[in-house]
């Protein structure tokens, strides 16, 4: 069944081409089964995925809906330099920038330094109990972890307020004041996301020798450097990737989390590229403006996520692709 | 591991156990409070404080929810995206997986860099909106099933189980009588349960979860999941669903909100401690084969 139809070996030009054009066509009926079944799949990530790909021409038009991609006027780069040129442009950026820089700061390492406390726990039972917790917030919805959030720190009623009049007398209108937001926003995907994280550490570690630590030990080596010697080096690949991944998504500040949190008050730091393209593009109906600051970031992603993985590689690191 | 049972080692472990301990508290505690607030008299609730024992059991919250039929219809409405979208994502990703994880199969690495390609870049909200809407999807329930159909990652991590299956035991099946198809179906499918329940909570997850797609594609509020009533309802603080004429004054919105998150979390509480073993274990899979 699996005969690999070797290429031709020797000939040369069009008698090769032609030979090898017959094995394919003879491979493809073959398998025809298979490219019945890849049909689909194939032909969703086309619709879904490329098509939208082709849409960006939009951003170089002045795209109308009944006139569609053909007819819509080119205008060239006059959207993209609209967007450089408002003032707005700066704001979103350093908003987008600062929380992803948050977000490597304060969230990256979490999973990290908690993995390596799990890691060190020998009560199995203790260990899957913790686990088994801390995974859950994972699964709940960004409204709901929001809507928690609201409530616990409102300030009529909200727990963490009256805790706070409790001890100090006066209460924060943390869901009001901008300066908490980049805050809030941290602390929410911390709580949702830092258990979950640890997943992919711990099966890292699952895979280290433990003879490693027995060698370790009889060289008289304590805790601290066997976590530095040995633990430390088995998971530094994953780290690079996962690090690698996170500067890919650089710009993605996690759309629909900041979605929910945007109000009136906290837009001023807490817009970003896509909550941009959305209000310009889907409530103010300026497709072309939005696709091309849609695309502008999705390119900045590009080059970042490949920038990453080139200067991963250069540290003879493993890389993603 | 094991080490010297010093004064240092132990205190080392009693901040770790410690650590972890609250750590574990800490992520399951707002549930809890949730929960107690959603079943406490609202008198109760006004007087404020940390609740997590109701000392004045009060189902006035539920009952309020339940006088219109909005939550039930919106509840009705993810049950039904959830169940017939994971359906749809499971097949359309096996479906395309197994061909994929044929190495013999032609055309098959350009397929495979098109998908990885789709992770890297993408059109953007603007220009997938319009495919959506020029499909004619806006506004139906597919629009919150078919544009995600296949998760690119996932479609490569079932790839590479199904790369891991023994060529021999389909080959023999073959051998039988079996087209291609029924070798997925009847042999690599079975052979594949516990990734095939990972994929399957976590499209469930996602599906249940959703509600930017709706808010974008969904005009019409008798289509919204419980997800979008949520965020009505907790976010934007409209604490009245529906139009019924009951007495808000003596209800505390609070208990009200607290409610309806319950719902809207509830069933992934439930499903999560069965399949909590699978997932860890289809999580390491992909991950230390991805």
């Amino acid at each position: 069944m699996k005969a690999e139809s070797a290429w031709p070996a020797g000939g040369s030009g069009a008698d090769a081409r032609l030979k090898s054009r017959s094995a394919w066509l003879r491979d493809v009926i073959r398998d025809k089964w298979l490219y019945l079944m890849l049909l689909p799949g194939v032909a969703y990530f086309i619709i879904f995925k490329y098509v939208p790909m082709y849409g960006v021409v939009m951003a170089f038009q002045d795209f109308k809906p009944h006139l569609g991609y053909a007819d819509s006027p080119w205008v060239g780069l006059k959207h993209f330099r609209r967007f450089f040129a408002e003032p707005q442009f700066w704001t979103l950026f350093r908003n987008t920038v600062i929380l992803a820089l948050y977000n490597m700061i304060f969230f990256f390492p979490l999973p990290i330094v908690l993995a390596l406390m799990m890691n060190e726990v020998r009560r199995e039972r203790f260990k899957r109990f913790v686990q088994t917790l801390v995974y859950i917030p994972h699964f709940v919805s960004w409204v709901v972890v929001v809507g928690i959030f609201y409530m616990l720190l409102t300030t009529e009623n909200g727990v963490l307020n009256e805790l706070l009049f409790y001890l100090f007398g006066e209460k924060v209108a943390f869901l009001l004041e901008p300066e908490w937001f980049r805050t809030m926003i941290i602390t929410q995907s911390i709580w949702k996301e830092v258990g979950w994280g640890t997943i992919i550490f711990l099966a890292a570690l699952a895979g280290v020798d433990l003879q490693l630590y027995e060698a370790a030990r009889i060289d008289g080596a304590g805790r601290w450097r066997q976590l530095w010697h040995i633990t430390l080096p088995a998971i530094r690949s994953t780290i690079i990737i996962l690090l690698i991944l996170r500067l890919g998504n650089f710009l993605d500040s996690g759309f629909e989390h900041i979605f929910l949190m945007l109000t009136p008050t906290n837009r001023e730091v807490g817009e970003v590229f896509d909550t941009y393209v959305y209000v310009k593009g889907l409530t103010q109906a300026q497709y072309s403006y939005s696709a091309a600051v849609g695309l502008f970031k999705s390119l900045v992603g590009l080059i970042l996520v490949l920038g990453a993985n080139r200067l991963a590689k250069k540290f003879g690191e493993e890389g993603v692709y | 591991m094991s080490y010297d049972k010093t004064l240092g080692n132990r205190l080392l472990d009693f901040v770790i156990y410690g650590v972890l301990l609250v750590t574990a508290i800490l992520c399951v505690i707002p549930f809890l409070y949730v929960l107690a607030v959603s079943f406490t008299d609202p008198a109760e609730v006004a007087r404020g404080g940390m609740i997590l024992f109701p000392k004045e059991w009060s189902l006035a919250a539920y009952r309020y929810i339940f006088s219109t039929d909005t939550l039930l219809r919106s509840l009705l409405v993810s049950v039904y995206v959830t169940v017939l979208g994971t359906l749809i994502n499971l097949l359309f990703t096996s479906l395309m997986a197994y061909p994929l994880a044929k190495t013999y199969l032609r055309g098959r690495q350009t397929i495979l860099l098109g998908v990885l390609f789709t992770m890297l870049f993408s059109g953007g909200l603007i220009p997938s909106y319009f495919v959506v809407k020029s499909l004619g999807l806006t506004n139906t329930l597919w629009s919150l099933m078919i544009p995600s159909a296949i998760s690119a990652f996932n479609l490569i991590v079932l790839k590479n189980f199904f790369q891991g299956i023994p060529d021999g035991l389909e080959d023999s099946a073959k051998i039988d009588g079996c087209s291609d198809l029924g070798v997925l179906f009847r042999i690599v499918l079975p052979l594949s349960m516990p990734a095939m329940a990972t994929f399957a909570l976590f499209y469930a997850v996602a599906h249940w979860n959703q509600y930017f797609n709706a808010v974008l594609y969904i005009n019409d509020n008798t289509k919204w999941p419980v997800q979008v009533l949520l965020r009505e309802i907790v976010i934007l603080a409209q604490s009245r669903i529906g139009d019924t004429n009951i007495d808000d004054a003596e209800i505390q919105p609070l208990t009200i909100r607290m409610a309806v998150i319950v719902f809207a979390t509830l069933p992934i509480l439930l499903v999560y401690p069965f399949l909590q073993k699978h997932f860890t274990k289809g999580v390491l899979l992909g991950s230390v084969k991805g």
